[in-house]
């Protein structure tokens, strides 16, 4: 199963990123083969609607579980329609977050954990 | 002839000059309130408002069973406004539309290669129309929530009439309304107090009307107030000021009532008459200068 965790920095030592459309990198791990990809948000400075395209990125790389920090209305529109689990609250390291949640400790969100533009504060 | 009154900065007297000068002419001028935000002319104005019209963009509707999930829409669309969920095993896929990002454009509906994507009207504001004595008015009111005031601006200056005097109320600032307002003015009158938030401010505007190419001059509202620094920019950048408006506490006191200037004091009507000159001549001039 393929997640991906927002993170401030691009190797899985790295903190996690707290904002989702405008995190610095996407690093996308495959649970049951430990593989990882990292991917560079080009998209984060974008003027607006950066959550959206992030959030379409990830329906189209078939990942199945987002971990991040927040997540805005928008996003959180976009993950869901794609069937992605959004889990927000997560610091710590990217490699915590994956260990985390593969025991089960991390639990999805139904709702949207800040207000648009929050990542551009 | 049509003459836009602008200001970098909030609160400078805008409506006020703009108000007064329709009110000094009287017949043959339109007066049109392009501060579709927050329109507030009809309080001095008090218009006979006698039609509404209905502002709407053309937003996208997807029809499901002519879409092949291709992202063309998604990818073409500069705001961000549309997004493709690909289809996966759980999921059979779709298109995703925020309307309040879109701008209404048409590139997706245009570039859609299997014609899936028909534009649908989306009401995001209302004009006003009536008279106010001799002079005919209209407004622009944007919807609660929405966020696009260009299209309400453009809507609005289709009512432009040929033959008249207009006289545009932009809204302050220097962004995408203020700019949808100044477009194709003959004259620009910057309205500024002798702050240094005046005088940023202004700077800002000036920018704005020598990349728009727009002629223009300078009101200085409360010119007997603050600093000299106004004067001097104008004057080093060989800005005309057209007219200064002391400060006063009766025209304060006749403001705060919701009267204008002439109202209050009939004899501002020959002064902004002569405001009215200058900026004729200033607009001659500039383009005669320009042949």
């Amino acid at each position: 199963m393929k997640i991906c965790v927002t993170a401030q920095g691009n190797n899985d030592g790295s903190a996690v990123d707290p904002r989702f459309g405008r995190c610095r990198y996407f690093i996308i791990a495959d649970t049951d083969s430990g593989q990882t990809e990292v991917l560079d948000n080009q998209n984060r400075d974008g003027m607006g609607g950066v959550g959206i395209q992030a959030g379409q990125a990830m329906a189209e790389k078939g990942v199945k579980a987002v971990l991040t920090g927040n997540v805005g209305p928008n996003a959180f529109q976009t993950l869901t329609a794609a069937g992605i689990e959004v889990i927000t609250g997560v610091s710590g390291s990217v490699r915590e977050a994956i260990d985390d949640f593969k025991r089960g400790k991390l639990s999805g969100t139904k709702a949207p954990s800040v207000d648009s533009h929050f990542g551009m504060k | 002839m049509i003459i836009s009154v602008a200001s970098g900065k909030g609160g400078t007297g805008k409506t006020t000059v703009a108000v007064n000068l329709a009110l000094s002419l009287g017949k043959g001028v339109q007066f049109l309130d392009c501060d579709v935000e927050e329109p507030n002319a009809d309080i001095f104005l008090k218009p006979d408002i006698r039609s509404t019209r209905k502002v709407f963009i053309p937003v996208p509707e997807v029809d499901d069973s002519k879409c092949v999930l291709c992202g063309k829409c998604a990818k073409v669309c500069v705001y961000k406004a549309l997004a493709v969920i690909p289809s996966s095993e759980q999921n059979k896929g779709k298109v995703l539309f925020f309307p309040n990002l879109c701008h209404g454009c048409g590139s997706c509906s245009y570039f859609c290669p299997t014609g899936a994507i028909k534009e649908v009207e989306r009401e995001i504001g209302v004009l006003e129309i009536g008279t106010s004595g001799p002079i005919e008015f209209a407004n622009g009111r944007l919807n609660i929530g929405e966020a696009m005031a260009p299209p309400v601006i453009r809507e609005l200056k289709k009512l432009i009439g040929t033959g008249k005097t207009v006289i545009i109320d932009a809204p302050p600032g220097t962004s995408c309304p203020v700019v949808e307002s100044l477009k194709g003015s003959d004259l620009c009158i910057l309205v500024t107090e002798p702050t240094p938030f005046g005088l940023n401010d202004l700077i800002l505007a000036v920018e704005v009307l020598r990349k728009l190419d727009i002629p223009f001059g300078v009101v200085i509202n409360r010119s007997d107030l603050g600093d000299k620094r106004t004067n001097e920019y104008c004057a080093a950048q060989d800005i005309p000021v057209l007219m200064r408006i002391p400060f006063s506490k009766e025209i304060a006191s006749a403001y705060s009532k919701g009267s204008s200037i002439v109202e209050a004091f009939p004899e501002y009507m020959e002064k902004f008459t002569r405001l009215f000159e200058s900026a004729l001549e200033l607009a001659e001039r500039s383009a005669k200068d320009k042949k």
